[in-house]
């Protein structure tokens, strides 16, 4: 059984005449390590696909079960703390809090477990050295590059291990080299074992990935391993 | 790590949200506090100057009277059994125990005498007592000063024909009218004032008093208690408040009282008003922020305690500076409301009621954008990237 499901997951929003389909019916099934890109045009769905599968945006229809646990059918406190010890997130535009430093944005997910505050700064810290960021701990957002930023959005995703990954466009504002930078990192942290699931424009980034599924118009248009889906293959 | 860690941080760092957040509260509590403690105070003294403006207790010999009717018709009256009240009985009224609520004690003899083929009542009086309490008295001439000077009131000095400088007869003796009052439209016009030891002498009554009039400051405690303390001390004396004075000095201290309470709660409701659109501006503005915490697992009561405990932080500081610059406006206002600034004292439940105040009103106006915020889907927040 896969560890990641969609099952006919659809997403509407507005009502009567204005209601718009983000995601008609898609099904999704990820393995356990496996790297995921969804790919797809500016419109076509596929964060809205992302924020379904990360418990973020419950779907108009359908069910996604990570496990054997239908995340959407947890009362929102418990969605949250399931967020919190099974997900990470990796948004837009890097979403680091801009008055907290380095050391304290990795730190957030942390801040309502209960580690103490010095096993908190050790995992902290510990996840700003896979980054390599550790001399930059007390550094405030906009002291440091855009490259630095994503690093420590990848770091702050990652200081829980959580067994799943969501990137949504990482290297959406990074310049070509921090991209692969970034995409080195995911792919790297992937090797160990991190299940990841990565919304990207970039079929450059989506080379880094075990598999691509091509969103349009709300459904998946192709999916296969990356050669196949370039390919156009249907799988 | 923890929540109260991000509340700091986001106050440390964000100077300018948090000077206008904690100046909108302040400049309420700021307020609160200047007119509650300029009330006080200006109260307090008009309370003064009224305690001080007449008497407020009479005290006269107790004595048994008889109304004598026969068949529904009148028929006088007897007083027997009349008791008399000395010096040493003024003195004893300054040893009750509210007797720092005591102002004046103004001893009074009366006794009957003729000049010129015209009958008047002579008073025997404290000039000092006298005058002090009765500062509506406007005199032509002079206030009494010498043994032998008498204030002379406005009809009795135009039925004996005596003006200030000219002297009058009485019993025997000659006195030299110091002043006359001007018409006061009491029983006072028809009066000659002369010194109280004068006129025991005159009138053969050594150390006897009929009368005295008290002034006694009831701002801060019941008139009747005060009564209740003199009638024990002076079992044989009968004393009475006057509740017409007395009911009309509360009446108006009430209404003053009334009319502060009002504005207050009007200032209040202001300041709730600008804590509650300031914090709604500030969830608002951190929404991305709020997207970001929900995302990664905080709890609704994660997030709400975040922005409650800012809220806290922020209405405390404005409760202890609003608190100190009430205090100091106050004092700007009380110079430009009194000539004489009055006594300045300070309330010692006002800077507790203060921060109380504040950190009730930043609660409250930030509990429904603390809800809000907290009920933000991640998502939507999250797509106002």
């Amino acid at each position: 059984m896969s560890y990641i499901r969609a099952i006919n997951v659809a997403k509407y929003f507005g009502t009567g005449e204005g209601k718009v389909a983000a995601v008609r019916s898609i099904d999704v099934s990820i393995e356990q390590g496996e790297f995921l890109c969804i790919m797809g045009e500016s419109g076509a769905g596929k964060s809205t696909l992302l924020s379904m599968l990360g418990g973020l945006l419950s779907p108009s229809r359908g069910e996604v079960l990570i496990g054997d646990i239908n995340i959407y059918e947890l009362k929102p406190d418990k969605r949250a703390d399931f967020r919190r010890e099974f997900m990470g997130f990796i948004f837009q535009s890097f979403q680091l809090v801009p008055y907290l430093n380095v050391l304290e944005n990795v730190q957030l997910p942390l801040a309502v477990t209960h580690h103490t505050e010095a096993e908190k700064k050790e995992l902290a810290m510990s996840a700003l050295e896979r980054v390599g960021l550790k001399d930059k701990a007390h550094r405030l957002p906009n002291q440091i590059s855009g490259g630095e930023q994503e690093r420590v959005a990848i770091a702050r995703a990652v200081v829980n291990e959580p067994p799943v990954l969501y990137a949504d466009e990482p290297t959406g504002n990074l310049d070509s080299k921090n991209s692969a930078e970034v995409m080195k990192l995911l792919k790297r942290l992937n090797a160990e074992g991190q299940t990841i699931v990565m919304v990207t424009h970039s079929r450059h980034n989506a080379e880094y990935a075990d598999r691509i599924i091509e969103v349009a118009d709300g459904t998946i248009e192709e999916s296969g391993p990356l050669f196949q889906a370039a390919a156009g293959a249907s799988v | 790590m923890k929540l109260r860690d991000i509340a700091v941080n986001n106050l440390r760092r964000r100077k300018a949200k948090v000077f206008f957040l904690v100046a909108g509260l302040l400049v309420g509590v700021a307020s609160v506090v200047a007119l509650m403690t300029t009330t006080r105070i200006l109260e307090e003294d008009i309370a003064h100057k009224m305690d001080e403006f007449g008497a407020n207790i009479i005290i006269t010999p107790r004595s048994e009277g008889l109304s004598l009717t026969y068949g529904g018709l009148s028929l006088g009256g007897l007083s027997f059994d009349l008791k008399e009240m000395s010096e040493d009985d003024a003195a004893k009224i300054t040893t009750i125990k509210n007797s720092e609520n005591i102002r004046y004690v103004s001893p009074k003899l009366f006794g009957v005498f003729e000049n010129r083929g015209h009958k008047a009542l002579a008073v025997g009086v404290d000039f000092d007592a006298e005058l002090e309490m009765k500062k509506w008295w406007k005199i032509t001439g002079q206030p009494p000063k010498a043994e032998d000077d008498v204030l002379v009131g406005k009809e009795a000095a135009e039925k004996f024909r005596v003006a200030p400088g000219d002297t009058l007869d009485i019993k025997g003796k000659t006195f030299k009218v110091a002043g006359v009052l001007h018409p006061t439209g009491s029983q006072d016009d028809g009066l000659v004032f002369i010194s109280l030891p004068v006129s025991q002498q005159l009138f053969d009554k050594p150390g006897k008093v009929g009368m005295i009039e008290v002034a006694a400051l009831c701002h801060n405690c019941p008139i009747a208690e005060i009564v209740t303390q003199i009638s024990e001390a002076l079992p044989a004396a009968k004393v009475t408040a006057v509740q017409q004075v007395v009911e009309g000095r509360m009446d108006t201290l009430h209404n003053f009282r009334k009319f502060s309470l009002g504005i207050s709660g009007l200032i209040l409701m202001v300041g709730s008003m600008v804590v509650f659109v300031t914090m709604m501006g500030s969830v608002t503005e951190r929404t991305r922020e709020i997207g970001i915490f929900s995302a990664i697992g905080f709890r609704r009561s994660h997030i709400m305690r975040i922005i409650l405990l800012e809220a806290f932080v922020v209405s405390l500081i404005a409760g202890v500076v609003g608190y100190a610059s009430g205090i100091g406006a106050t004092r700007v206002l009380l110079s430009f409301l009194t000539d004489k600034v009055p006594h300045f004292s300070l309330d010692p439940i006002v800077p507790v009621g203060a921060v109380f105040l504040s950190i009730v009103i930043g609660l409250t106006a930030s509990l429904y954008p603390a809800m809000a915020a907290s009920r933000m889907d991640p998502s939507e927040a999250l797509r106002t990237l």
